[in-house]
């Protein structure tokens, strides 16, 4: 197991080196540099603004600079936001976005492998019909539709539920409040929701067709027993390998739903970062996304691996 | 157990009945699947024609009639716009038309896009299958690594540089997309390669391109197929994202997008703005996921 | 005395896409107590899904009507508690194949005392050491260790004699065994069935024993069911059954048994011979993870013979022997590592790329699975074409449409069909197509690679009567590749008995099957199950103990020389003990 779970890491650390590589280099190629739009600077002054950023240099000196920084954990300085360094702000704006993103992927999770392993057991009938048809809606509207909707029934509106009114704050972080969280983690999860249900449906439906789940029901197996212990383990193995595109996918849809309900998250910072060219602001978000997306490749490897001991010990 | 009374010459051949065959009776028996063709064919006639026919140009401004209803509106609203089916926008405009003129433009996207990623994804699945080994290896790890970015930050970062181009917009998505393709290709030209037809190709003397032109790609365009119209929707979705954030498609262009992302600015005020477009969008996606389902199963039927 | 199983009526139908099918039609039966039934039956005669329907066991598109009594008590179509108390405690199965019928992450000890703890409430702990008493009862070396590995760990013998445990273990009144040999090796298979014969005289466990294989059924049953296409044709005692068969159908599957005197004629060595190997070997690399070594696997590790026109080669062994690797590497579809390959005088290794593209035409393979041989999208015409074409592309197309509808006639299918898909033809006749690809180039040799294996036994005879044919007209060296030596026996002059890639005995036929001289040919003979009660229930077994030993595993090469022990590196020698008969040197 050791062996397995090394080999995984050793090959994770290439990946994060190629996006680094890919970033930074892209954004170079972005015509315009970060101080563009402001004032004319007297030649003299704006040398040595550029030699303090670094940006005198040639691009290939510039790059080495920047990894070796990097290995120190230095993001460098906010190009833009001249009196924060780039890992102070994602120190601000991360546990913000991580919490959003990992509660709509738990939620992602377990609602969707219930409903999906739900509508497997009831194959063709009316209760998998109806789940695969909301699960359809939730996939083909976007975010920025179902974000403005359900603000406005639950926000503006607020609905009545069992002679209680109900209304959610329509946006702000408020410290992490949990009513302010219920919309935008809801919003963010429900693509999740149907893509996981979908996934764990086709899967369930394959493993029960397997001749060890007829070996089970011809032990005299309750259907339980069946799913928890038989079934369910093999059926969740494609989606512990959806799980890096799963993050990924909420991460994007993060920068939407931070916008729209005005959460002080660091998906703000990349979109305003692209358009201001604040180089090590974009390449501060992009490293953090794909360590946190790699590192939960890697843990998804390390549960497949649990999962099936037949990848474990080849 | 020679067949009997068969002259050389005057054989009637039995008609054979193709894999095709049996899949497209398959497919039209698939209700939903059918509906979800015709409704396509259905906006994909308005998209081309009705903006033609139509009164109304598509960016022409009526400043009498912003932001006014139609006709049928069951709610109050504060104005209505006689002759307008869908209502008008914030600047006037006619809500029918830009729909439609949208949908061309989305749908332009979505299958250029998808075309993109066809040829990449095809191309290169296919020759990581066929070498297999470390060739393969190393290119399926590649598509690995790719496929743990958060891409679309790329596109964005894309779009950014090259300002926001047209062209550009489609070449970005489909390079999103190709990776699921080239995993899809390689993964069913590998269990191809191992089936003993192929063996038996060699064994009747073919060469490496024979086999691949005449056995492996034939085989390999059913699984295609369903991707590609699972693939289409998705690329909708991501342009009407980047139209969102203001990346993607830009004035006096329109797309369900941006229609989408101003109506929902306007939502409160004129909700219309917000449901037509949407729901174009979800229909069209709806049956585009409807028709790939229905080509899945046709294809490879599992009732057993 | 009341019987245990009581089946009056049974209709089974399934809901196709493409249409109802009536898999089991009006069928009745019933099981004593420490009976064994024996149920025979070809593809499609619903031998399976009877019992499973009976049991409650069918696919959610299958429906089930009639009577089924266990004990006097109806269960068709009882509630799911019922039948699953009944299942697995009372009533257990075991399935054809043990790979994919085993949970694979589960350990193996757990899938068996599941059983137990849940039908006869015993501890965990109980239940796993009844667990390991079950191992060592169905004789798996090493139990305890076993308990608690996976099923992939676990080589197929031992996956099936796994299953048996379970199904043993909470001591049921009745076993359904379907089909559980017929996924294993011969000598494999002979190991399983005295298995099941012990549970049915200490036990008194009574068994339904599906099989399509009568030979099978002669060893073990008591009464014998014939099925064909979801009908019972005949019922009876198993002598009855055997030796004074009533309907048709019965007498057909008997008959296309192969019979103990039909080998052909030693042919004279007639001319020089065709092809000539000498000492071939052929490795596979096989990595173990990403940074371990990579070892060795000799598939074939020095074979040498002959084969001179208008003879048949049978070449005989089980699973890891190498023969399929030999045949290719013959024909130049694999490369090989050693030795010489030697055809009409000419050293292949000498031969260019382009010229042995030019040869393919003299040699020519029939495949084992004959679906998957044909690429399913092109119609059957334009498969046979293929190989003509490619070795005369400037033939016009109605030639070519000529020659194929010839050699369709040749091959005994009607040529009309030449627009017809694969999936539109039965095994057997894809199996024709296969053939007709093969002969159409009319080459001098033709390897068969268990080209009937996956036949039907009726249809299995008619192939082989019309290869025979075949060989007859055209006088075509044949190598016959098969693990059934009942089949080889019938076409082949000489046969070449093979042991991990080695030759452990080569002869004429007649001599190797009166008088075979290795234990592992002996072992093969012995395995073999003639549809003769009497004889099956006399019979005395050579049985090998265990299973295969893997190729990768130096010393497997010595299992039959263990004296040598000490010199693992030793490769036994071939002997000739008597004119054109050699054998391996053995203990």
């Amino acid at each position: 197991m050791m062996a397995y779970a090394l080999r995984r890491l050793l090959g994770a650390i290439p990946t994060l080196f190629v996006i680094v590589t890919l970033a930074f280099f892209m954004m170079r190629l972005a015509p315009g540099g970060p101080f563009d739009s402001e004032r004319r600077l007297p030649p003299e002054v704006e040398r040595n603004v550029k030699a303090a950023y670094n940006l005198d240099k040639p691009i290939a000196r510039q790059y080495l600079i920047y990894l070796g920084r990097l290995a120190h954990g230095d993001l460098g300085p906010s190009y833009k936001n001249k009196d924060f360094t780039v890992a102070q702000l994602i120190g601000i704006g991360l546990p913000v976005s991580a919490r959003l993103g990992l509660s709509a992927m738990a939620l992602a999770l377990l609602l969707g492998t219930a409903l999906g392993t739900g509508a497997a057991l009831k194959q063709n009938r009316w209760q998998d019909y109806s789940v695969m048809s909301v699960a359809m809606l939730g996939i083909t509207i976007p975010t920025f539709v179902t974000a403005p909707l359900l603000t406005l029934v639950f926000g503006i509106y607020g609905i009545s539920l069992f002679g209680h009114e109900l209304t959610l704050p329509v946006g702000g972080w408020n410290g992490g409040a949990w009513r302010n969280m219920v919309l935008p983690v809801t919003v963010l999860a429900l693509p999740q929701i149907a893509i996981v249900a979908r996934l764990m449906r086709g899967s369930m439906i394959e493993v029960l067709r397997a001749n060890y789940i007829r070996t089970a029901r011809a032990k005299g197996l309750p259907v339980l027993n069946i799913v928890l212990g038989h079934a369910l383990r093999a059926a969740a193995l494609p989606l512990v390998s959806y799980l890096g595109p799963a993050l990924a996918a909420i991460l994007t849809g993060s920068l939407v739903v931070e916008q729209i309900f005005g959460l002080p998250g660091i998906g703000r910072y990349f979109v305003q970062g692209a358009l201001n060219r604040d180089y090590t602001l974009v390449m501060g978000v992009v490293i953090c996304y794909a360590a946190l997306i790699i590192f939960l490749n890697f843990l998804a490897d390390i549960a497949y691996g649990l999962l099936d001991p037949r990848v474990r010990l080849s | 157990m020679i067949a009997t009374g068969q002259t050389l010459e005057a054989v009637e051949e039995v008609k054979g009945r193709s894999l095709w065959v049996d899949a497209r009776r398959r497919l039209f028996r698939n209700r939903a699947a059918m509906a979800g063709i015709v409704i396509l064919a259905a906006i994909a006639l308005l998209a081309i024609f009705a903006p033609i026919l139509s009164p109304f140009g598509f960016s022409e401004q009526n400043y009498d009639l912003i932001a006014c209803a139609p006709s049928w509106w069951p709610a109050e609203t504060s104005c209505i716009a006689p002759g307008h089916i869908f209502g008008t926008d914030s600047i006037g405009r006619d809500l029918f038309v830009r729909v439609l003129f949208g949908a061309r433009v989305s749908l332009a996207v979505g299958l250029v896009a998808t075309l993109v990623s066809l040829l990449i994804g095809v191309m290169y699945g296919a020759v990581a299958g066929y070498l297999g080994g470390r060739a393969d290896a190393l290119m399926m790890r590649l598509v690995d690594i790719l496929y743990s970015l958060p891409f679309v930050f790329f596109v964005i970062i894309l779009m950014v540089i090259f300002d926001r181009n047209f062209i550009l917009l489609f070449v970005a998505i489909g390079a999103v997309e190709w990776l699921t393709m080239a995993r899809i290709v390689r993964g069913q030209t590998l269990s191809i390669k191992q089936k003993e037809f192929i063996e038996a190709a060699r064994a009747a003397g073919l060469g490496p391109l024979a086999i691949i032109t005449r056995h492996i790609i034939p085989n390999v365009v059913g699984p295609v197929m369903v991707y590609v119209t699972l693939t289409v929707p998705g690329v909708i979705l991501t342009e009407s994202f980047l139209s969102f954030l203001g990346l993607g498609i830009q004035e006096p262009l329109t797309s369900w997008g941006v229609l989408i992302s101003d109506g929902a600015d306007q939502m409160e005020t004129a909700p219309w703005m917000l449901l037509f477009p949407a729901l174009f969008m979800a229909v069209t996606l709806f049956c585009f996921n409807f028709v790939g389902d229905g080509l899945r199963d046709a294809l490879d039927p599992k009732d057993r | 005395m009341a019987a245990l199983l009581e089946i009056a009526g049974l209709n089974v139908h399934f809901a196709l896409a493409d249409g109802d099918v009536h898999a089991v039609q009006d069928a009745s039966l019933s099981i004593q107590e420490g009976e064994c039934l024996g149920v025979v039956g070809e593809s499609g005669s619903g031998k399976s899904q009877l019992f499973l329907a009976a049991f409650g066991l069918l696919a959610a598109n299958g429906r089930a009507q009639g009577s089924v009594k266990y004990r006097g008590e109806e269960i068709l179509g009882a509630s799911p508690k019922r039948l699953n108390a009944l299942r697995g405690g009372a009533v257990t199965m075991v399935f054809q194949d043990p790979l994919t019928s085993l949970t694979p992450h589960m350990k193996v000890g757990a899938q068996i005392a599941e059983a137990l703890m849940l039908h006869r409430r015993v501890s965990r702990d109980d239940a796993h050491r009844q667990a390991r008493l079950m191992l060592d009862y169905v004789r798996i070396p090493e139990s305890a260790r076993r308990l608690r590995q996976y099923p992939h760990e676990l080589s197929g013998g031992m996956r099936q004699r796994v299953m048996i445990a379970m199904a043993t273990i909470t001591g049921p009144d009745l076993i359904i065994a379907d089909e559980p040999t017929t996924a294993l090796d011969v000598t494999v298979q002979a190991q399983i069935l005295e298995i099941l014969r012990a549970l049915k005289t200490d036990k008194k466990t009574a068994i339904a024993m599906i099989s399509h294989d009568m030979g099978v059924i002669a060893g073990l049953a008591d009464r014998v069911l014939v099925m064909r296409q979801g009908r019972i044709v005949e019922s009876g005692s198993a002598d009855e059954i055997f030796y004074a068969p009533k309907d048709a159908y019965t007498r057909l599957l008997l008959d296309a048994i192969p019979k103990a005197d039909e080998a052909p004629a030693q042919t004279g060595k007639v001319g020089p011979p065709l092809l000539t190997v000498e000492d071939l070997r052929v490795d596979f690399p096989v990595k173990e993870g990403w940074f371990g070594k990579t070892r060795t696997l000799r598939a074939v590790d020095g074979i040498s013979f002959t084969l001179h026109r208008g003879e048949t080669l049978g070449v005989v062994g089980e699973s890891g022997c190498g023969k399929s690797s030999l045949a290719r590497a013959v024909l130049q579809l694999i490369p090989k590592s050693g030795g010489r390959v030697v055809w009409l005088g000419r050293d292949l290794d000498a031969a260019t790329q382009s010229d042995i593209r030019k040869l393919r035409a003299d040699f020519q393979i029939v495949f084992q699975d004959p679906l998957a041989s044909l690429d399913p999208r092109m119609p059957i015409g334009l498969s046979i074409a293929e190989p003509l074409k490619t070795l005369d592309p400037a033939m016009s197309r109605a030639k070519l449409r000529e020659k194929v509808r010839t050699a369709m006639r040749r091959v005994g299918l009607d040529a009309s069909w030449i627009n017809r898909y694969p999936h539109e033809l039965s095994g057997g006749q894809n199996q024709r197509v296969g053939l007709a690809r093969a002969m159409i180039v009319e080459p001098k040799m033709l390897v068969c690679d268990e080209a009937v294996s996956a036949l039907d036994v009726s249809i299995q005879a008619q192939i082989v009567d019309l290869i025979r044919g075949l060989q007859a007209e055209t006088q075509l060296a044949m190598i016959f590749i098969s693990h059934d030596l009942s089949v080889v026996r019938r076409l082949s002059h000489r046969v070449m008995v093979l042991y991990l890639g080695r030759v452990v005995e080569l002869a004429a036929s007649a001599k190797l099957y009166t008088a075979p001289r290795h234990p592992y040919t002996r072992a093969l003979l012995s395995a073999i199950l003639s549809p003769d009660p009497r004889a099956e229930r006399a019979k005395k077994r050579e049985l090998l103990t265990g299973d295969l030993p893997s190729p990768l595993d130096p010393r497997a090469r010595l299992t039959f020389l263990k004296s040598r022990f000490d010199t693992p590196d030793y490769r036994p020698k071939l002997q000739e003990i008597a004119p054109d008969h050699w054998v391996a040197e053995h203990d």
